[in-house]
C-alpha cells in the first residue's frame, strides 16, 4: 500500500471523488494551474479540465457564494480558501446562507458544498496564515466542523465531507501536510463524519485533541497511561466516545490550537462538566495557545501548545 | 508620449411606454393584447395584494412586512419575462415577482407571517428564498448560472436587487465572478432612489447603475422601471442573450419606492411630499391603463372585474394564511441538518 502525506492523500480524494461523480467541481484562487499554493490540487484540471477545477477571481465571498449557487442547483463544489485567515469575507455566506437554506426552505434547498482551508502554525509566513479559528464555525448551526490529524483519515473524512448533504468547513493543518506519511489505500473508503476515534486506550486520563495538536498530545503522552481521543468532526462532535472515556479515566485535558478564550475546547469542556461532572476526579483542563494576537512566526513557538505544556498540565490532573 | 483614448462607452437607457400611455410602436415587444391585459391584471393583483398586506401588518395580522408598492411594473414585467427553467434569486422586496411566476400569495402572506413553509415552491418552480442581508444573494445567483452553464442546461439564472445593493461587495464580487466566465445571468436592479433613507445619490458617484456593468466587461441598460414594456424587453433580450451564451447582463430599473421601506419605517422622516407626487404621476399602473383605453383593451367595466377578481384573489389568500395550522415547534429540528445530531436529539427529548 503506498505511503502518503496528507497533501497526497486529499489529492487523491478530490480525484477519486471527481472521476466517480461528474458534479464534484472544484474552485478557488490558483487550484487550476498552479496545483493550489500547497499543491492539493495538483493534476486536478489536466485531468478535468478547466469546467471542473476553476480558478476563480480573488474574492473569498464570492468563492464560497457562488459555491453555494452551485450546490443549491445540484453540483457538489469543492471549494478553496487559500488561508484560513482569508475566510472572514466568506463568513457571511457561510454563517448566513450556506447554513441556513436548508432550513430557509424547509428542505426544499440544500448546499451539499465543502470549504477546505488551511489553518495553523508552523510554515513560517506572514501575518494572517497561522489561525486556528475553528470555534466561529462550530457556533454555526448547519455547518459541520472536519479537522483530520492523518493522511489516512483526511482521505476519508473529505470523502465523507462530499458526500455529506450539508455544508463542511473542512479544516487543513498547514504543518500535518507534509510532516508525516501513512499507508492510504486508493480506492473507495470512507471515515464517518461525527465520530471520534480513540487514537489509543489508556486508563488514567483522557486527552481530546485534534489536527495537528493531536501529534503534540501524541509527543507528550508517551510515559503516560492515557486515552486519547481524536475528536475528527468538532461539530457535531461525538459526545458519546468523550463522556465514555471520561466516565472510564475521570480526568480530563483538552488541547487545541487556538486560543483558550471561546475556543472550542471550552465546548468540550461545558459539555464534559454537565453530563460526566460526576465522574470527575479533578478539574478539567484546557491547553490553548495564548490569548493573545498570534504572533509573526519568531515567536511563534511560544504562543500554541508545546508538548511540554502538555505534559504539564496531564501531571496538574494527575494530582487528584 | 500623448495619453491615448483606450475604450470609449455608451449608457443605453430604454423607454418604450410614457406616462401619457403613448408607446413607442417601434420599440414595442411582440405582445398580444391577451398577454396586454395579463400584464395589467396581475400588476393588480400585486397591488392589491401589496395594500392588504400593508393593512394585515397594521392589524399585527403579519409581522414586519417590505412594500413593493410603485415598482409592480419592475417586478411583474421582468417575472413574465422568464421561461419556467429559469431560476430567480429574489431579495426582500419581490412579493410581485413571487406572484407573477405562480407562487400562491398566501404563502408569501404565510412567509410574513413569520413561518418558513411559506417560500417553499412547488417542485419546477425555482424561486430561491428571500435573502434578507442586502446583495448576498448576488454570489449565489452567479453560482447558479455557473451550474447552469456546466450541465449545459437551456436556462438562465435571474437575480434581484435594490440600489443600495449595489455598493455591497457582494455585488461587485458576483457581477466580477459572472462576467469573468461569461455566465448566463441576469441582474436585475430595481433602483428605487432609497435606501431606507439613504437617496441613491449617497449610494455612488456614478451617473447611472447600469453603467457599472462596463467595469464587468458584461452589457447594461437602464430602462424606465415604472414602463412594463421596456422592463419586459429589456429582459427577454437579457435571458436570450444568456441563454446564446453571450454573457450577463445588468438590468437598472429606474423606478420608486412608494411606501415606506418596511412597515417598520417612516418615509416621511427623510424625503419630501412632492418628491413623492412627482412620482404618483409615473405609476406604471396607470400608464398601461391610459394606453389600454386608446387601444379599446380598456373600459370601466373592465376594470371593476379585475379589480373584484384580484380582491377575491386576495381573499382568498387572506383566509388560507389565515387558517394554515401552526407548524408544530419540534418541526425546526428537522431543518438544520439532513439528520439529527446527538445533541439535538437529546434537546428535542427535553422540549
Amino acid at each position: 500500500m503506498p505511503k502518503l502525506n496528507m497533501v497526497q492523500a486529499i489529492n487523491l480524494a478530490l480525484k477519486e471523488e471527481m472521476q466517480r461523480d461528474k458534479d464534484v467541481v472544484v474552485l478557488g484562487e490558483d487550484v487550476g494551474r498552479d496545483g493550489g499554493v500547497f499543491r492539493i490540487t495538483e493534476g486536478l484540471l489536466a485531468q478535468f479540465g478547466p469546467d471542473r477545477v476553476v480558478d476563480t477571481p480573488l474574492a473569498e465571498s464570492v468563492i464560497v457564494g457562488a459555491s453555494i449557487g452551485m450546490a443549491v442547483y445540484g453540483l457538489k463544489p469543492v471549494a478553496e480558501v487559500q488561508f484560513e485567515g482569508f475566510i472572514y469575507p466568506a463568513v457571511d455566506q457561510i454563517s448566513n446562507h450556506a447554513s441556513r437554506i436548508r432550513s430557509r426552505s424547509r428542505g426544499r434547498h440544500t448546499v451539499p458544498l465543502v470549504i477546505r482551508t488551511p489553518y495553523g502554525v508552523g510554515i513560517k509566513a506572514p501575518e494572517h496564515h497561522s489561525e486556528s479559528c475553528e470555534a466561529i464555525f462550530c457556533h454555526m448551526p448547519g455547518i459541520k466542523v472536519v479537522m483530520p490529524a492523518s493522511p489516512y483519515y483526511a482521505k476519508g473524512l473529505l470523502i465523507s465531507s462530499i458526500r455529506d448533504p450539508d455544508p463542511v468547513i473542512f479544516l487543513e493543518s498547514t504543518r500535518l501536510y507534509r510532516l508525516l506519511r501513512e499507508e492510504v489505500p486508493e480506492g473507495e473508503y470512507t471515515v464517518p463524519l461525527e465520530k471520534a476515534r480513540v487514537v489509543q486506550e489508556g486508563k488514567d486520563v483522557t486527552i481530546i485533541s485534534w489536527g495537528f495538536m493531536l501529534h503534540r498530545t501524541l509527543e507528550a503522552v508517551e510515559d503516560i497511561d492515557a486515552e486519547v481521543i481524536d475528536l475528527m468532526t468538532l461539530n457535531p462532535f461525538d459526545e458519546e466516545t468523550v463522556y465514555q472515556s471520561v466516565k472510564k479515566t475521570g480526568r480530563v485535558v483538552i488541547v487545541n490550537e487556538a486560543p483558550k478564550t471561546g475556543s472550542f475546547g471550552s465546548e468540550i469542556s461545558a459539555s464534559i462538566a454537565e453530563s460526566a461532572m460526576l465522574y470527575l476526579k479533578g478539574p478539567i483542563l484546557r491547553v490553548a495557545s495564548c490569548d493573545v494576537v498570534l504572533p509573526l512566526p519568531k515567536l511563534e513557538d511560544y504562543y500554541a501548545p508545546t508538548a511540554e505544556r502538555i505534559k504539564k498540565a496531564i501531571s496538574e490532573v494527575m494530582k487528584y | 508620449m500623448p495619453e491615448k483614448i483606450l475604450d470609449s462607452f455608451t449608457v443605453k437607457r430604454l423607454d418604450i411606454l410614457d406616462e401619457k400611455g403613448n408607446a413607442d410602436e417601434a420599440l414595442m415587444p411582440s405582445i398580444s393584447n391577451e398577454d396586454i391585459r395579463r400584464f395589467y391584471e396581475m400588476m393588480l393583483l400585486a397591488r392589491t395584494f401589496d395594500q392588504r398586506a400593508l393593512n394585515l401588518q397594521r392589524e399585527g395580522r403579519i409581522g414586519t412586512y417590505a412594500s413593493i408598492f410603485g415598482q409592480e411594473a419592475s417586478q411583474i414585467g421582468s417575472a413574465l419575462a422568464l421561461e419556467r427553467t429559469d431560476w430567480v434569486f429574489p431579495s426582500f422586496r419581490e412579493n410581485g415577482v413571487y406572484i407573477a411566476l405562480g407562487h400562491p400569495p398566501y404563502k408569501i402572506l404565510q412567509y410574513w407571517g413569520g413561518d418558513e413553509r411559506g417560500l417553499v415552491t412547488e417542485k419546477g418552480l425555482n424561486i430561491f428564498p428571500v435573502c434578507i442581508p442586502v446583495a448576498t444573494h448576488v454570489p449565489h445567483a452567479a453560482g447558479a448560472a455557473m451550474a447552469v452553464k456546466y450541465r449545459g442546461d437551456e436556462a438562465a439564472v435571474v437575480a434581484y436587487f435594490g440600489d443600495g445593493g449595489t455598493s455591497e461587495g457582494d455585488f461587485h464580487e458576483g457581477l466580477n465572478f459572472a462576467g469573468t466566465f461569461r455566465l448566463p445571468a441576469v441582474f436585475i436592479c430595481q433602483n428605487n432612489q432609497w435606501a431606507i433613507s439613504v437617496p441613491r445619490e449617497r449610494q455612488t458617484a456614478a451617473g447611472t447603475i447600469a453603467q457599472k456593468a462596463i467595469a464587468y466587461g458584461i452589457e447594461g441598460i437602464q430602462v424606465d422601471g415604472n414602463d412594463i414594456f421596456a422592463v419586459y424587453k429589456a429582459t427577454r433580450q437579457a435571458l436570450e442573450r444568456a441563454k446564446k451564451g453571450k454573457g450577463p447582463t445588468l438590468i437598472e430599473c429606474f423606478t420608486y419606492r412608494m411606501s415606506d421601506h418596511t412597515t417598520a419605517d417612516d418615509a416621511s422622516r427623510y424625503r419630501t411630499k412632492e418628491e413623492v407626487d412627482l412620482w404618483k404621476s409615473r405609476d406604471p399602473l396607470l400608464r398601461l391603463k391610459l394606453f389600454m383605453e386608446k387601444k379599446d383593451l380598456w373600459t370601466e367595466e373592465y376594470q371593476k372585474e379585475a379589480e373584484a377578481k384580484a380582491r377575491s384573489a386576495v381573499d382568498e389568500a387572506e383566509k388560507k394564511a389565515e387558517s394554515v395550522e401552526r407548524p408544530d415547534p419540534r418541526d425546526m429540528f428537522n431543518y438544520t441538518y439532513g439528520k439529527l445530531t446527538q445533541r439535538q436529539q437529546q434537546e428535542l427529548k427535553d422540549f
